[in-house]
């Protein structure tokens, strides 16, 4: 630089401010880089939304399990193996022929990460988290998601500690199918509630 | 405070955009951020009200024009900055550049927070099928009361478990364990009668200190 005039420096590429603050912290011994790829490992192959799909299998096969999904989510997810960061305090909420529930956090981005893992970048975004409280069924309809006429629709906002999961209708035609097979059916969307199966 | 992260309502931002096939992380960078930001949050570096608060407090339109895991790098680096652990000039050196932070707190300790001003009641106990009004206090600190239900009337449908208020853990020492309350609003009370279909309903879940009963006399 030269001259009487500073310009004020380039804001750093965000590659190289991510690593500054990983480098910074890594060498103080706050954390550690191999923690820090264990925790990258675990969301990217063992936590997702194949989760949440066979809770909601469980549920459609199991009518007692059903019962408890719907009064403790928390316990009752936990006997299929699943809890931990965002998953303290579960809250299931049922679709039926008369309820659509669809989940969202207006302040931030809190979702339910042992059942669905980290949210897309839509559930994240102004226009998501801005409109869907305000007109939930104009957003579903955007997103694919006609509701029949008679439909109640129950936004849930994330705004304190519960993380929210849609239990959708099963859909028809699949009585024949086996758990596993049902499974395959749930999709991320039907379990924020902007898809119907 | 009512920043710009507090969106519910906010008309203007258009079309909601999915991404087919969205990939998990869309670049490194993004991968190395959320397994670092899961490091601090485990290393307890922050507790959920002042890892919050150090995104809320993000220029506003910084926050509007940056990358979600940008949101978490700025938060993260601002507490870790405040707490004396690393000084904004390291972190020039070592980024090669400018690395924004963001604003500082407008609210020096946890007394100044709002629900502690003179007169304010202690929160109180309420039970499902009790109405209730959302408190109008300001706030400039952290807080999980949407704008779009202060003032507004509702039944509470849930009572969950007693758990630390996050106005006053995200700034300072000072704690209050207690319950919060899953609240439905019908539509039409929240969005006016042309808004919204009569049969629709929002659900918030506020702390006991955002909350007042709402008299049987009011309920006309």
């Amino acid at each position: 630089m030269s001259g009487d005039h500073h310009h004020p420096a380039e804001v750093a590429p965000i590659e190289r401010r991510v690593a500054a603050l990983e480098d910074a912290l890594v060498e103080r011994g706050v954390v550690d880089r191999d923690s820090i790829d264990q925790f990258v490992r675990m969301y990217e192959h063992d936590i997702g939304p194949m989760n949440g799909a066979r809770v909601v299998a469980r549920a459609w096969v199991d009518d007692a399990y059903r019962a408890r999904l719907l009064a403790d989510g928390t316990a009752a997810i936990a006997e299929l193996g699943y809890g931990g960061p965002e998953g303290g305090h579960v809250v299931v909420v049922e679709n039926t022929d008369t309820v659509h529930n669809v989940v969202v956090c207006t302040l931030c981005s809190c979702y339910p990460w042992p059942l669905l893992g980290l949210p897309p970048n839509w559930y994240k975004s102004p226009p998501y988290r801005s409109r869907v409280v305000r007109e939930p069924r104009a957003v579903l309809v955007e997103m694919g998601c006609d509701l029949p006429d008679g439909v109640e629709v129950r936004v849930w906002d994330s705004s304190a500690e519960a993380r929210y999961l849609v239990l959708p209708a099963r859909p028809a035609g699949s009585d024949a199918l086996a758990e596993e097979q049902l499974a395959e059916l749930v999709t991320r969307d039907s379990m924020i509630g902007v898809a119907r199966l | 405070m009512d920043g710009i992260h507090d969106l519910g309502g906010i008309e203007g931002f258009g079309d909601i955009d999915p991404e087919a096939d969205e990939p998990l992380f869309h670049a490194d960078w993004e991968r190395r951020m959320w397994g670092l930001a899961l490091s601090t949050f485990f290393a307890g570096l922050s507790n959920g009200g002042q890892f919050r608060h150090s995104i809320e407090r993000m220029d506003a339109v910084h926050y509007l024009t940056s990358p979600y895991y940008e949101h978490w790098l700025t938060g993260i680096a601002t507490g870790v900055v405040e707490s004396g652990l690393v000084t904004a000039g390291e972190l020039e050196r070592r980024a090669r550049g400018a690395f924004p932070l963001s604003r500082e707190s407008r609210v020096v300790s946890g007394s100044e927070a709002p629900h502690d001003a003179p007169g304010r009641r202690e929160p109180c106990e309420l039970a499902v099928g009790a109405r209730v009004r959302v408190a109008r206090v300001p706030t400039r600190g952290h807080t999980r009361c949407p704008r779009y239900v202060r003032g507004r009337i509702g039944t509470i449908v849930r009572v969950d478990p007693p758990s630390s208020l996050p106005d006053l853990e995200a700034h300072g020492d000072a704690r209050r364990v207690e319950p919060s309350y899953c609240v439905r609003f019908e539509a039409r009370e929240v969005w006016g009668d042309s808004a919204a279909a009569a049969a629709d309903a929002v659900h918030v879940d506020l702390w006991a200190t955002y909350l007042e009963p709402v008299e049987p006399a009011e309920r006309a």
